[in-house]
């Protein structure tokens, strides 16, 4: 355990020092939800129905961003392969790492998406949904998105790669969390899409640490 | 450190390694016991650090096999330092140490940062430290690890002369300590009793 709390320890420190990297994601979501509404007209009704899908969508592509540089770093400097030897056992060090990188994205988006869906005209009885489906799907989509991270970490530039293997992946998250809350947005129970995000979430919990340990191991392999 | 039972630190039965399909060496016949060192030498591209990886367990041989004493797993210095650059010696040590399960005492930390002579540049980023301070930030882990078995890749590169006999008096102690070292190296380490491995290229 205390691998865990030395490993999510290390990332804040990290994170708080490299405070551009980490508030990247996070600007590029705040930017784009004022961008979207001031370009999307006056138009309540319309826009209503289309922007808890645009708050996921943007969501989804933050947290994309922020997964591609998450074990780039530690490549390059060799403190990856340090922890593939050490850190024992990696399913709890990969998944102390995956937290910490949460934290400072997924948990910020979520928290600013009740302040972006008044800015894109979500009606009042969708922001709690909105909040609440992407507390889940976002450590689900961080979970998906590391594993893609992973299989290209020793590529160099696996950007564009990592979005495709990763994005057939986001879809079901998608779907279910944008459901959510445009059901609750439009008076319906999302508890179906709520179940369902949990399900995934607890799916990829327990299979993506796995998964990422195993891909940085061959990424390794050079 | 003491060996408890008479099982090698490392051996290795006709390993063979490759890149890519081509085979960089093979049949490696390695034991390695308490107080040993070998100098793995060879032209670049030989196939040290490969070798060193592979023992590691970073790379999948192609045939023979590895075995280091159990539990205890190597400790690695690689070419890359395996330091953070946005934290300090200091707080890149208190890492390790949790990761290797070992005490993170500040006194510790402390003492392996100034066995290493970074003194106060220890409790700087390492990203504002020249690059054979930040070498010295990763020798640190030497100075801290439990591990009998040693795998060192080119440790003095970067270094001044007095870091290049910091790292023999290093492995001095470890040897008396009874651990064994398998460094890669173009220059001889400089100390008594080194065997030799050579790769051929």
């Amino acid at each position: 355990m205390s691998i865990a709390v030395a490993q999510v320890r290390r990332d804040f420190l990290v994170a708080f020092r490299a405070r551009a990297d980490a508030v990247h994601p996070v600007a590029f979501f705040a930017l784009t939800v004022v961008l979207f509404g001031l370009s999307m007209g006056p138009d309540r009704q319309a826009m209503g129905e289309l922007a808890p899908g645009m708050v996921w969508v943007l969501a989804l592509l933050a947290t994309m961003m922020g997964t591609d540089t998450l074990f780039r770093r530690d490549f390059e400097d060799g403190t990856l392969e340090q922890l593939l030897l050490h850190g024992r056992p990696l399913f709890v060090a990969v998944l102390a790492k995956l937290f910490a990188h949460w934290c400072v994205t997924g948990l910020v988006l979520t928290a600013l998406s009740p302040l972006a869906g008044l800015m894109l005209q979500v009606p009042a009885e969708g922001l709690p949904a909105l909040a609440g489906s992407l507390a889940l799907g976002t450590p689900a989509l961080t979970l998906i998105g590391a594993i893609a991270a992973a299989l290209t970490v020793g590529l160099g530039r696996g950007g564009m790669l990592a979005a495709v293997i990763a994005l057939p992946l986001f879809v079901p998250v998608l779907i279910f969390g944008a459901g959510a809350s445009l059901a609750a947005a439009s008076g319906a129970s999302p508890a179906a899409e709520f179940l369902w995000l949990g399900a995934l979430l607890a799916a990829a919990l327990t299979l993506a640490p796995f998964a990422v340990g195993l891909a940085l191991r061959v990424s390794q392999e050079y | 450190m003491a060996d408890p039972s008479n099982e090698p630190l490392l051996c290795t039965r006709g390993l063979a390694c490759g890149v890519n399909g081509r085979t960089l060496f093979e049949g490696v016949e390695l034991t390695l016991s308490a107080g040993d060192l070998v100098e793995v030498r060879g032209p670049n591209g030989s196939g040290k650090t490969t070798l060193l990886r592979c023992i590691a367990g970073l790379f999948t041989e192609e045939a023979g096999s590895v075995r280091v004493r159990p539990p205890e797993r190597p400790l690695y210095l690689g070419h890359k330092p395996g330091v953070n650059p946005m934290l300090s010696a200091l707080e890149n040590i208190r890492w390790y140490l949790a990761l290797e399960g070992l005490s993170r005492d500040a006194d510790v930390c402390r003492d392996a940062v100034d066995t290493v002579g970074l003194g106060r540049a220890g409790r700087v980023p390492c990203a504002t430290l020249s690059a054979g301070q930040r070498r010295r930030a990763a020798l640190a882990r030497l100075v801290v690890t439990e591990a009998p078995l040693w795998l060192l890749d080119e440790p003095f590169s970067a270094l001044d002369d007095a870091g290049q006999d910091l790292v023999r008096s290093l492995i001095d102690r470890h040897r008396d300590a009874g651990g064994a070292v398998l460094c890669a190296t173009h220059e001889p380490v400089g100390l008594p009793d080194a065997g030799r491995l050579e790769l051929p290229g």
